[in-house]
């Protein structure tokens, strides 16, 4: 269409370039975006759930990394599929806004898209079969959050918090240690959080990994623990009762940031400079050791002189010390951080119960471990493993951990997991569409059938007979009344989720729900794909 | 196209693949196994060595290096199979943990991989397998946990350990024949210590000419350094200054600053100015009396001969390292400003004697009776540098064993022993599991078992005739018996003082089994297509 005919018969060309473009039309579109964004659900769906495989993902330079979570598969595969970047967004969003649940949104986004497939084969308009999700989704919203119950997080020695961080870490790679990580991430979001302003600053918890050992020597550090050693070799290692000074200039000569010359021009001018540079280095030190401090952490470098002359005067230091390990330290310790030499006054310092220098392995690496700050507000989780990839999947893991702690207490509001609140979900839905007279009704009752979907995928990857076990599963919640019957994916003998004690948080379950129908419907709503021809 | 038929779209980029399923398993177990197989031959003490060669253009191509260590053959090797890359890393880990057992590590991860090929083949679930794998872990360290024993740091017992443990460590490298004497060398260098686990202490020196039988543990502290020419090459009671201070010329050091002159005469002026600079920095340095000055960076000509002058050796250039441990070895501080001459009692090092020593071919500094005893010299002579490099690598091996075991303290039984029991214990346990990780169980105990059997195979001796002896006489109750690899025999490890560290296998236990669970795990294999890099 993009070659048309003016009055005198003459072509012109509408869209240039028409030859190195590649362009998708109508039904051809729409069907290819929904097989792209499908493959990309398929490759995610064997990871849901606890007996969810891991994929393994090899970046462009051969680094290899083992995980499951869904975010950082996505992220990680490269798609270039502009409809299935769509659903790596999704995931992305989902992660950035929950933390958890990232590879459930992507599959019930594939899930919805497959039932649009045969909608769009029936002849259904793709405008009806979105407006009939929207309202599928807002009936389910609603009945979620009928269903959902409150529960009291600091019960039994928060309890609660540790089964839904169990559950969060129950499909991972750590999951033989799930219940001692669970517990490690409850304590440490409990630490910092604000309960009274229901609030968790998730930048107050560190996490910190280093080979060797195992899962198991995983630890939470009520303190901070910095990747750096003492400037000099012949510091002293270990500071008790620790006034730290927190310094963000370096220990050298001032850098004034305007553009200036100092000339030499005589020997006198020389000598006078060369007192001065030395002065400067006897006045700082003086400074810091002036107000009291027993340690001096610095975020910039030291001069070999002011080096020693720290050393001599008895003043361990520590230099390059990041930004956000700055931070950190002056919030757990009350420092406040110093710019510039003559601002440093006793008040100022820091105080900590200990501060010192922890070996590792055979290979000469330490680090610095400051504990018992004066406001405990910062921890550090110190995570163990025998290879980069085991840490590096453990640290994503005990990140959704902490996001669901963190979530749970901001909204203490739970669903329970295992499928059975999809169930809920769908048995609501289709009840709602045989009230709708319109064409929305197929639509709605597609949306119950991908809501059905989820607990299939569970059934499958657990090796049970996914149609078998929804089919019970539904019949049960239906006969009981009951929405807590999912499936019994760990085959302990009941498919009650009370009783398996699966808490899933309210809000990660709406947003997943809320997210998928919102890209599904953006997906459906293009019909005309223009691409560069050699994309 | 799927089943149906659909031309599914391209969603990946062009040159990425993705593999599926039994494809992406196939592909792990075979390149975990494959690397496996390649440092097996390396296992026990009658392991064989690898050559390796590097690739690429230029110098590099004909250095070559010849070893047994795990670690580095798997370091060294360029490998494209994502499984086989986390063997890799698992030996590097536990190379940086515990310093041995690099290839036993990668070894026990492949052998458990082959076994868990075989359960996938039977139609159990990978979950099923690795619920069965964590169980029989569990039970594999209970039991290697409680038959170590633990000694007292300062018997004698705990001595004689260190020693066996050294052994048994260096018997499977290229020094076996010499091992004893390399055993107490090792043990006495770790000793010195004191208990601080800090290897930097431990200088090792390779000079090619000799024989191995010629390298020697030097109590006192060697710096591959000159002592600069004109000055005293003999020093009794020195006194040591060790510096890290700018002795070419003193840059200033205020940001911005230029030297503009007028005329020829203030050029001559500054030039004087700053000669007097130095003048009086090297004033400030007799001012502490030192009859040693040692400085990390270059000294010119002017102070060296100031200092010459005065009596004092002058050592230059000495590196980072050398520095920290002529520091620790003599209770030197290192100063980098001289204010404070008062201190000089506690700022400058001592030690009995200095003298340049001719070793082989090439002088060096030898600073014997230091004041703190920490720091210690091993010499290693050899026919190449080859031989060199491989003592080194055993070397290091033989002192992160004997360092994590001064730390941790327990011991097992060699040869095979703790392997033996682990496996029985998984054997025991795999019998009162109900489901089928039971099978998974056995597995891992087939799997731990195969240590000793390649340990065997590898010496030339009939595996399952010894093997079978050997279960044997655990069975009997015979818990200290392993196997004999000079004799090819099952023998009482006790009387052939064949000793391991626990934390040496614990961690080869608890790596292997994470590592093999992590690749079991895999169902799906997505290769990014690899960057393109512009040819130079």
């Amino acid at each position: 269409m993009s070659l048309a005919f003016d009055d005198y018969g003459r072509p012109y060309i509408i869209l240039r370039e028409q030859g190195s473009k590649k362009r998708m039309k109508g039904l051809e579109a729409y069907k290819s975006n929904i097989l792209a964004a499908k493959a990309i659900a398929n490759t995610l769906s064997s990871s849901l759930g606890p007996k969810g495989m891991d994929k393994m993902l090899v970046s462009p330079d051969g680094d290899v990394s083992v995980t499951n979570d869904g975010a950082t598969i996505v992220e990680k595969m490269e798609i270039q599929h502009p409809t299935a970047k769509l659903l790596v967004e999704l995931s992305q969003s989902q992660d950035a806004e929950i933390g958890d649940g990232t590879t459930g949104v992507v599959v019930l986004a594939g899930k919805l898209l497959e039932q649009a497939l045969t909608l769009l084969d029936k002849g259904i308009h793709p405008l009806k079969i979105s407006d009939g999700f929207d309202r599928a989704c807002d009936v389910a919203i609603k009945h979620l959050e009928n269903i959902s119950e409150e529960i009291d997080i600091q019960a039994n020695e928060h309890e609660a918090l540790i089964q839904a961080a169990c559950t969060a870490l129950g499909s991972k790679v750590v999951s033989k240690r799930k219940r001692e990580l669970g517990k490690i991430a409850v304590t440490a979001v409990l630490d910092v959080a604000d309960l009274g302003r229901k609030d968790v600053n998730l930048d107050l918890i560190k996490i910190q990994t280093k080979t060797g050992g195992s899962v198991e020597d995983t630890r939470l550090i009520s303190g901070i623990l910095i990747d750096k050693d003492m400037s000099h070799p012949q510091m002293v290692k270990e500071v008790n009762d620790a006034k730290i000074c927190l310094l963000t200039c370096p220990f050298e000569p001032p850098k004034p940031k305007t553009k200036h010359n100092i000339n030499i021009s005589s020997a006198e001018d020389y000598k006078k400079l060369y007192l001065q540079e030395q002065q400067y280095f006897v006045d700082m030190v003086k400074l810091v050791k002036d107000s009291g401090a027993n340690i001096a952490l610095c975020q910039w470098g030291f001069d070999d002189e002011a080096n020693h002359l720290l050393l001599q005067n008895n003043l361990p230091a520590v230099r390059w010390v990041s930004g956000t390990d700055v931070e950190l330290i002056a919030m757990a310790t009350g420092a406040r951080i110093i710019p510039r030499f003559q601002e440093i006054t006793p008040e100022k310092l820091g105080k900590a119960g200990s501060v010192k220098e922890v070996q590792f392995g055979t290979s000469n690496e330490r680090m610095l471990v400051i504990e018992n700050c004066q406001c405990t507000k910062a921890v550090t989780i110190l995570i163990r493993g025998g290879s980069q990839m085991i840490v590096d999947e453990a640290k994503r893991s005990i990140h959704d951990a902490i996001c669901v702690i963190r979530n749970l207490i901001k909204d203490n509001r739970i669903v329970y997991g295992g499928g059975s609140a999809e169930l809920a979900c769908a048995i609501q839905v289709l009840q709602y569409a045989d009230e709708v007279s319109s064409v929305e009704q197929y639509a709605i009752r597609s949306f119950a059938d991908a809501l059905e979907g989820i607990p299939s995928c569970l059934a499958d990857n657990c090796g049970l007979n996914p149609i078998t076990s929804v089919a019970q599963a539904k019949a049960r919640q239906l006969q009981e009344n009951n929405h807590r019957i999912g499936i019994d994916c760990m085959e302990l003998g009941t498919t009650d989720m009370k009783e398996q004690r699966i808490y899933e948080t309210l809000s990660s379950k709406k947003q997943q729900i809320q997210l998928a129908t919102q890209v599904v419907k953006m997906i459906l709503k293009i019909d005309d794909v223009i691409a560069p021809d050699d994309y | 196209m799927d089943i149906v038929g659909n031309v599914l779209p391209q969603v990946l980029k062009d040159e990425a693949t993705e593999d599926k399923g039994e494809m992406a398993r196939l592909q792990s177990f075979v390149g975990a196994i494959a690397v496996a197989d390649l440092v097996k031959t390396t296992l026990g003490p009658k392991g064989m060595d690898k050559i390796l060669k590097p690739t690429g253009p230029g110098q590099e191509m004909s250095h070559i290096t010849v070893t047994n260590d795990g670690a580095t053959i798997l370091r060294s090797m360029y490998v494209e199979n994502p499984a086989a890359k986390i063997l890799i890393e698992i030996s590097k880990t536990q190379d940086e943990e515990v310093g041995d057992g690099t290839t036993t590590v990668a070894v026990l991860a492949g052998e458990l991989l082959r076994e868990g090929e075989k359960l996938i083949q039977k139609r159990i679930h990978p979950q099923h397998v690795i619920a069965g794998w964590r169980i029989a872990r569990d039970v594999a360290l209970k039991r290697l946990r409680e038959i170590s024993t633990e000694n007292d740091i300062n018997s004698q017992e705990f001595h004689d350990d260190l020693v066996k443990i050294a052994r048994t460590t260096l018997s499977s490298k290229l020094i076996t024949s010499d091992r004893d004497y390399f055993a107490d060398l090792c043990v006495n260098a770790v000793l010195r210590l004191k208990g601080s686990s800090n290897l930097d202490y431990i200088q090792i020196i390779k000079l090619p000419g000799g024989t191995i039988r010629d390298s020697y543990l030097d109590d006192g502290f060697i710096l591959k350094k000159q002592i600069t020419i004109g000055c005293k090459t003999r020093i009794e009671n020195a006194k040591i200054l060790v510096a890290n201070t700018a002795m070419d010329y003193d840059k200033i050091k205020i940001y911005g600053t230029k030297v503009k002159v007028n005329s020829m005469d203030k050029v001559a002026e500054i030039e004087a100015a700053e000669k007097e600079k130095m003048k009086h920095k090297v004033d400030k340095i007799l001012k502490y009396q030192p009859t040693v000055f040692v400085n990390r960076q270059l000294i010119y000509n002017y102070p060296e001969q100031l200092l010459a002058d005065a009596g004092i050796t002058v050592i230059e250039h000495a590196d980072f390292e050398g520095m920290e441990r002529v520091a620790a070895a003599t209770g030197a501080e290192i100063l980098s400003t001289f204010d404070a001459p008062e201190r000089s009692e506690q700022i400058l090092g001592h030690c009995d004697l200095i003298e340049e020593i001719m070793i082989g071919e090439e002088k060096m500094i030898k600073f014997s009776g230091c004041k703190k005893n920490e720091a210690c010299t091993i010499v290693l002579r050899g026919a190449s540098t080859h031989i060199l490099d491989e003592v080194d690598r055993s070397i290091h091996d033989a002192l992160c064993v004997l360092i994590t075991t001064v730390k941790n303290r327990r011991v097992v039984w060699g040869g095979g022993n703790s392997e033996m029991q682990m496996a029985a214990a998984c054997e025991e346990e795999a019998k009162k599991v109900q489901g089928k990780q039971a099978f998974a169980i056995e597995a891992f105990g087939r799997a731990l078992r195969q240590i000793p059997t390649i340990i065997c195979d590898n010496g030339g001796y009939d595996s399952a005739e010894l093997i079978q002896n050997f279960k044997v006489e655990l069975q009997k109750g015979n818990l200290t018996y392993g196997l004999n690899m000079t004799d090819g025999t099952i023998g009482n490890m006790s009387e052939l003082g064949v000793k391991e560290c626990l934390r040496v296998k614990e961690q080869a236990l608890l790596a292997a089994s994470e590592a093999a669970e992590l690749i079991m795990r895999v169902d799906n294999i997505v290769k990014c297509a690899p960057r393109k890099r512009e040819r130079a």
